[in-house]
């Protein structure tokens, strides 16, 4: 067994947002740990939280409630100066490649500027900046001729590795991974998930890895959490998630995967109706309007998580 | 390594953009304009400065009333006005404060402007709404009518008149720079410098406002039609500047009064303001579709 240390550790973590309408539950009530070099992946479909709950925890938006502990020191309470020097191990790659870059600045600029914002290398010392920008560009496989190019000159991958570039240049711990493949080609897909994974072995990352493409978590994820309207409803070892799903909704998720086969038998779970509102969610489950198999007392009180085996945890009536 | 690192030439979105306003034969025509009286200013300065006004004296402001009012002839192509002086002369003399004041103008409430907008997009709620009443307020009283008061208020003079013009001008410079920051902030690569640890004023300085500068740009063009066409407008009512200085708006109002005795001494000066203010918003309406990345051509 190898000895893993706890690297992030967030404890009841909730995010509200108040509307006109009333207040918004983006996130409500999530706990999970993560260790060094261990990916979790957490899936759900759009809207149930899963991008807030990366940015809340890297504090892009300031949590409700709750704790979060990155290397043993709760950063909830951390003021912006001592937040800085996080962030220089903790950072985050965007969905959209296209939306992320500045426009104005050229590829070269936007790497330096993570070096000359975190001070890592001295904005006068043109010769070592230059340096240590071919060094990364290198790394994430971008021709060093591109190094004077705009966003707007280069497609979806190679953008994306822009992203990637700038977040290693800072040399950090955990990364969120906000939807980091899913407005890229299939086939660059591939590419920007193998360059991931190459860096994760080589620097020892964490990931937070989040995405709608279950395929992808199974590739990465040692663990995962399934997402609906904020709540975690189900959280286990992927080979287990995936071999064993306990909730409903995880079910319903997994029937969903497309198989290249067309002989395979389908089977879905077609789900009726939409994604209920998460602005003053009724109390019990938040799945019940849609699950199959929902009774009344689903629709009492909240469900808590519980383990039904070694590391599998599961919010439904159901199990026992 | 040096030999592979052929780079390509840097192509930016300003590159691209010059490139388009140049496929643009209007608005090139305007710039043209504009940079010959750019031109015509700068030698009538030196003229000044070289003959120690003596040129200027002797010619542009010394009174002649035996040939008052004569029209176009070879030696006089504007033919003399109300006091027998060269038009064509008094034209030259005074781009000067129509093409310099009106710019000078609008870069002050463009800067004013546009830093009131970006803070007040930027920080928004209290802050956005504090400043953008007060521009509100500003709004509500008619440029001309505001610039008249202050004129009016603080006595008439060079500085009085650009400030009269610059603070005019404000309220519009904020709610273009506003409505652009607003668009902008909400983006990830905001966001991105955020989670790098950026302070706001980097981040409005290097990422918001490089990225709202196009439609300020356009705005200033036209912005500056407006300003010179106030000046004229403060100068025709006796507020801008004053006689004997020759100024387009003011020798406009001067050659009102003899409109029956001699056509040209009136539609020569109204001529220059027009073709001035032409160009400005021909080269404004081609920088805004130059600068307007989804017409890529």
């Amino acid at each position: 067994m190898q000895e893993t240390r706890e690297l992030l550790r967030i404890e009841h973590l909730k995010k509200y947002f108040s509307t006109p309408s009333g207040i918004l539950h983006a996130v409500d009530d999530v706990s999970f740990v993560l260790d060094e070099g261990k990916t979790l992946g957490v899936v759900g479909e759009s809207g149930c939280g899963k991008s807030t709950l990366g940015r809340t925890i890297l504090r892009l938006h300031e949590p409700t409630d709750g704790k979060i502990f990155f290397d043993g020191q709760d950063i909830t309470g951390l003021d912006k100066k001592r937040m800085k020097a996080l962030r220089r191990d903790m950072q985050i790659i965007f969905q959209d490649p296209f939306a992320s870059l500045n426009p104005r600045m050229t590829v070269g600029q936007t790497i330096s500027e993570s070096l000359i914002i975190q001070g890592l290398v001295d904005k006068q010392d043109k010769r070592s900046l230059d340096k240590r920008v071919a060094e990364l560009m290198d790394l994430v496989g971008l021709a060093p001729r591109l190094i004077n190019s705009y966003p707007h000159e280069l497609d979806g991958g190679r953008r994306q590795r822009i992203g990637i570039a700038r977040v290693l240049a800072l040399n950090p711990k955990f990364i969120v991974c906000d939807e980091p493949v899913s407005a890229l080609d299939v086939s660059i897909q591939a590419q920007v998930l193998n360059l991931m994974q190459d860096l994760q072995d080589s620097f020892g990352f964490s990931y937070l890895f989040i995405t709608h493409d279950l395929s992808v978590v199974k590739h990465l994820s040692d663990e995962i959490i399934v997402m609906y309207l904020g709540k975690m409803v189900e959280k286990a070892k992927t080979s287990r998630l995936f071999a064993n799903p306990l909730h409903p909704y995880t079910q319903a998720l997994l029937s969903a995967i497309p198989v290249p086969d067309p002989d395979f038998p389908v089977n879905r779970i077609l789900l009726e109706g939409e994604l209920s509102s998460p602005i003053n969610p009724a109390p019990g489950c938040r799945f019940a309007k849609r699950c199959p198999k929902a009774c009344d007392k689903c629709r009492e009180a909240d469900i808590p998580l519980k383990e039904v085996e070694p590391d599998h945890f599961v919010a439904c009536t159901l199990v026992r | 390594m040096s030999t592979t690192r052929t780079q390509r030439k840097q192509r930016s979105l300003w590159f691209e953009a010059w490139r388009r306003l140049k496929k643009n034969k209007l608005a090139m025509a305007g710039l043209l304009f504009l940079a010959l009286l750019v031109v015509i200013a700068i030698s009538t300065i030196i003229i000044d400065i070289a003959t120690n006004k003596s040129y200027y004296n002797d010619h542009v402001i010394k009174q002649n009333l035996r040939l008052r009012l004569q029209g176009p002839s070879k030696d006089h192509i504007f033919g003399l006005d109300e006091f027998g002086r060269d038009i064509f002369l008094r034209m030259l003399w005074a781009v000067r404060y129509s093409l310099f004041m009106g710019t000078i103008a609008i870069a002050m409430s463009t800067i004013v402007g546009g830093i009131l907008g970006a803070i007040a997009g930027f920080y928004g709620k209290r802050t956005d709404n504090i400043i953008m009443r007060f521009m509100d307020i500003l709004l509500a009283i008619p440029s001309m009518l505001l610039a008249t008061a202050i004129v009016a208020a603080l006595g008439t003079s060079l500085t009085n008149v650009l400030m009269a013009i610059a603070i005019s001008y404000i309220p519009t410079f904020a709610r273009t720079v506003r409505a652009s920051v607003l668009t902008i902030k909400d983006q990830e690569f905001i966001e991105a410098a955020r989670a790098l640890g950026a302070s706001d004023l980097r981040i409005i300085g290097k990422y918001i406002l490089p990225n709202s500068l196009a439609p300020l740009i356009v705005q200033a063009s036209l912005g500056v039609a407006g300003a010179i066409l106030s000046i004229a407008g403060l100068s025709f009512l006796g507020l801008g500047i004053q006689p004997p200085t020759p100024e387009w708006g003011s020798m406009l109002s001067n050659a009102r009064s003899y409109i029956r005795d001699g056509w040209h001494i009136t539609v020569i000066p109204g001529l220059g303001i027009m073709l001035t203010i032409l160009a400005l918003n021909v080269l404004g309406d081609g920088l805004r579709d130059a600068l307007d990345p989804r017409l890529k051509n």
